[in-house]
């Protein structure tokens, strides 16, 4: 009976195992106006919920070595080669072509360590590849989260609105989604994205948030309808809370995971989108480059120069891994159901 | 625990058959974050031939779990110990072959909800053949004629005809008679029935019931009943298990449990039961049935008449006043708008309660919903404290929803899963009263503590608490603006009947305490009676009978109403079975009518 014990003591949370509910734990309510008195005292104050989801968030293993990972790349890239017109600590540059040294071979050795001269090796135009690779993350740092956040606000918006509301706005708001879904997103950005493309990679990644919100916009309808009908949305309008209320308050934050969930996907995706793009001469074009653009470009050299390869890749799988993570710690923070947080 | 081990005897039946079915020690355990939780404990009975055993238990008991294992159909994490012997043969630790062999031919289920346990794109008479075909060599055209017998057999008119029907052209009722058939298929040894009526109207059980116990008299097989409900119970069993926690607290004949239960929990679980007729002294107690036709004292029904029109003309001002409300629901496309409710009229005075009962998909929701605004009526009006709030707008009606509030059936759907407690109880306070973060914390604690939850609670989140504590947080969110009218949609039909008594006693004093008028929505009669003053019967979106809870028990004039009364089962097997008898004539009689 130690389990029944432990159930009761106030100050650990009553674990009701969602198929075999082992213990009703009614009795004790009732039971023991003399603990209820002693625990009240030590946990009355009302936390708040921003404390609760940074506590849950930082408990996430998985999570914390995203974030490590994705502040370290970032301070990698954007220190090393300098950005908009402030230097880096790295002395060469990534447009400058060189004579190229070993025929062009990684210097960086670990044992004992030292970067050399040019430690990622250099491309086939005798371009720093250190210098090059790092340019190729910024652009795509940039171009994803600008695309996820776009896709993420508009889509939750879109997708919001037409689940709650319904009727003519719904269909109306549906059907523009479905003409965007319908019309392939290389021809608009054969259309498009060449002109944009040119002012700058920041419009460029707008462009591209502003095509691919469709799936998150129909995922979080889908949520939303089945929401509205649950019956605390009855009781939030029974006590006479408003729509604005209604969407922001209780119904959008029991959709956060599938927000986060699609929106580390489109963040994924944007770099794949990007670097179909950059191939096809549309997206980013040199002197410029992206981690994409960079693989590409040595597409032929896998086998001969596989560093020029490698190095970007390894720079996609890293930013995306630790979307990925943060994003599953993101859902799992935002969910109070998840008690146990992976260790 | 040695009274677990208690073994049952029975005079009835003959020597020469032995036991159907020997349990003896049977434990099951779940695996759960590596740590084996102990489900079902040391579980033994017997089951002879003929012969009702229920097991009865609140949720938790193991009263499934141990009946499951039997099978051996327990989840992939759960393994049991002990031993089962099904005429001398060990279930436990057999080969799933022989298991597949036993179950569906020796051993049938019935499951709670006949909807999702039918397959929707077969029909039922395929389902039934089906059956048959899986344990004997009878050929296609053969299963099909058996299929139709066994329709017959559990009185399902037509059968040829609805043989050839989809489980959703059936009646609730019917589906859970085209489940017994199909369990009694293969003529089982002993038919598992797992809450099978738990998910029936009251009048559709009580015939389910007596089909039961029919079967069960022509087939001399035995039925193992799980269930929550004393009252079924009370109607069907020779033998009853108590479980708690997963252990057998007693084990006697039905009668003898019923009259002198020995152990504390069975007298607190039999304590707990709302005993229909308890507080007016018994149902139907004037309605009688002379010649085979029903009497009522006429002067109880002038009396009755009187008491109504004083009740609704007492110039008071009621503090819900229903006048000819129609409620439909719009249809779509082709699909003409569904009249869910029509020409409803009923008083509440201020203080008083008032029981709205029915059966499912009598509009008794559709009222509760659209008394607290949720839904638009398209006809007659509904005034509170006066005050009509069918015209008004969604801005001039959030005012005055300080002064009205509802409480829903299930408490796990109706509170946000991504707020605490102290944000749920306290949000309609912070939307009408505006009040600081301090005022509102205090508030939070005095309601909690109103409801009998420790106030460190708030912080919880509703997945953490049991479904009563999750009731109470919905009482006392209802209550946090102290409203005159309090709407209770069924607000204990998702709980244990013990946890039931404490969530009704709790509203009652609060009732008591605070003196709002309360609408009070149930499908059951006995839990309505313990509440309510007056009650208001609905049938099929029509109002039946309104009037004092003691006319509508007693001398009730509709028909209806003395169907459902007759209907409802109550915890005593003595008076059960008198009910039963009074049922039938009631019945007859309201046949002639």
């Amino acid at each position: 009976m130690s389990k029944n014990d432990k159930q009761r003591d106030d100050s650990r949370p009553s674990v009701e195992l969602s198929e075999l509910t082992l213990l009703s734990q009614d009795s004790d309510i009732a039971g023991s106006p003399r603990t209820r008195d002693q625990t009240a005292r030590v946990q009355t104050e009302a936390k708040s919920q921003g404390k609760l989801i940074r506590e849950r968030f930082f408990r996430h293993k998985g999570a914390l070595a995203g974030i490590t990972l994705l502040v370290l790349v970032f301070v990698l890239a954007f220190s090393s080669i300098g950005f908009a017109g402030i230097p880096g600590w790295w002395d060469k540059e990534y447009d400058v072509l060189a004579d190229r040294f070993n025929e062009g071979r990684p210097t960086l050795t670990l044992w004992p360590f030292s970067l050399g001269e040019h430690p990622f090796g250099q491309d086939v135009l005798g371009r720093d590849y250190f210098a090059l690779t790092m340019r190729g993350t910024q652009t795509s740092l940039i171009i994803a989260f600008i695309v996820g956040l776009v896709a993420m606000v508009i889509g939750t918006t879109v997708g919001a609105i037409a689940g709650y509301f319904r009727g003519w706005t719904e269909a109306f708001l549906m059907r523009i989604t479905d003409v965007v879904i319908t019309i392939p997103t290389l021809v608009i950005a054969a259309a498009v994205a060449g002109i944009v493309a040119k002012a700058g990679i920041v419009p460029f990644a707008l462009f591209l948030g502003v095509v691919t919100w469709t799936g998150l916009a129909r995922l979080v309808r889908g949520e939303f309808l089945s929401l509205r009908e649950k019956e605390f949305v009855e009781s939030a309008k029974s006590v006479g809370a408003s729509s604005t209320r209604i969407i922001f308050r209780h119904i959008l934050p029991n959709t956060v995971g599938v927000i986060i969930v699609s929106t580390t996907l489109a963040i994924s995706g944007a770099i794949l989108l990007e670097t179909a793009l950059s191939y096809l001469g549309l997206g980013v074009s040199a002197p410029d480059t992206s981690l994409g653009k960079a693989i590409n470009d040595n597409r032929s050299a896998l086998t001969v120069r596989p560093w020029l390869f490698l190095w970007p890749g390894a720079f996609i799988i890293g930013i995306a891994l630790a979307v990925n993570f943060i994003g599953d710690g993101l859902r799992d923070a935002f969910d109070p159901k998840q008690t146990r947080v992976k260790q | 625990m040695s009274s677990s081990t208690a073994v049952i005897s029975d005079e009835q039946t003959p020597v020469h058959s032995g036991p159907i079915l020997e349990v003896s020690g049977l434990g099951v355990e779940f695996n759960v974050d590596n740590e084996w939780v102990m489900a079902a404990e040391n579980v033994s009975y017997e089951i002879r031939p003929g012969e009702i055993l229920a097991i009865v238990g609140e949720s938790g008991s193991g009263k499934s779990m141990s009946s499951l294992a039997l099978l051996g159909l327990l989840p992939r994490n759960g393994r049991c110990s002990g031993s089962a012997k099904m005429q001398g043969n060990e279930l436990i630790g057999a080969p799933q072959s022989t298991l597949r062999k036993i179950r569906g031919n020796d051993i049938a289920m019935i499951f709670q909800e006949p909807m999702t346990a039918l397959n929707p794109v077969l029909t039922v008479g395929e389902q039934i053949r089906e059956a048959i075909e899986q344990h004997t060599e009878l050929s296609p055209a053969d299963a099909k004629k058996r299929a139709i017998e066994l329709l017959l057999m559990v009185e399902i008119p037509e059968a040829e005809r609805r043989y050839d029907s989809y489980p959703h052209q059936f009646s609730g009722g019917q589906r859970q008679r085209a489940m017994i058939a199909i369990a009694l298929a293969n003529d089982p040894m002993l038919l598992i029935a797992d809450e099978p009526t738990t998910a029936l109207d009251v009048t559709v059980q009580a015939e389910v019931l007596d089909l039961l116990r029919t079967l069960n008299k022509r087939l001399n097989s035995a039925i193992l009943l799980i269930t929550h409900d004393m009252g079924v119970v009370a109607d069907l069993a020779d033998h009853v298990v108590v479980m708690e926690k997963g252990r057998i607290v007693e084990a006697a004949p039905t009668a003898q449990l019923f009259a002198s239960p020995t152990q504390d929990y069975t007298k607190q679980l039999l304590g707990a039961v709302p005993h229909l007729g308890s507080k007016v002294g018994g149902v139907l107690s004037d309605v009688e049935v002379v010649d085979g036709r029903l009497q009522i004292h006429e002067e109880y029904a002038e009396e009755a008449r009187r008491a109504q029109a004083d009740h609704t003309a007492s110039g008071v001002e009621p503090a819900l006043q229903l006048v000819d409300v129609d409620i439909e629901y719009p249809g779509r496309f082709r699909q003409p708008a569904f009249k869910a409710v029509s020409g409803v009229s009923i008083t509440i005075n201020p203080g008083e309660v008032m029981g709205l009962v029915g059966e499912s998909g009598s509009g008794k929701s559709t009222i509760a919903r659209a008394v607290t605004g949720l839904i638009r009526t398209s006809g007659g009006s509904i005034s509170i404290n006066g005050t009509d709030i069918t015209t008004l707008s969604a801005r001039k009606l959030k005012p005055l929803r300080k002064r009205f509030a509802i409480v829903f059936q299930d408490p796990a759907a109706s509170l946000n899963p991504r707020l605490s407690i102290g944000d749920s109880i306290g949000e309609p306070l912070l939307l009408h009263e505006k009040l600081g973060r301090e005022e509102l914390d205090k508030r939070v604690a005095g309601l909690l503590e109103d409801v009998q939850l420790p106030v460190a609670f708030r912080n919880r989140y509703p997945h953490e608490l049991s479904g009563g504590q999750r009731q109470r947080v919905g009482i006392a969110r209802a209550l946090s603006l102290r409203p005159d009218l309090l709407v209770a949609d069924e607000p204990t039909s998702a709980l244990d009947v013990s946890v039931q008594a404490a969530v009704l006693e709790l509203l009652q004093e609060l009732q008591r305490e605070r003196g709002f008028a309360c609408l009070f929505v149930s499908h059951d009669l006995a839990v309505v009676e313990l509440l309510a003053s007056h009650i208001a019967v609905l049938n099929k979106g029509r109002l039946v009978e309104q009037g004092s809870t003691e006319q509508i028990l007693k001398y009730p004039r509709d028909p209806y109403t003395r169907r459902l009364l007759a209907a409802a089962p109550v915890p005593d097997p003595q008076e059960q079975s008198k009910r039963r008898e009074q049922r039938s004539i009631i019945l007859a009689a309201g046949a002639t009518e």
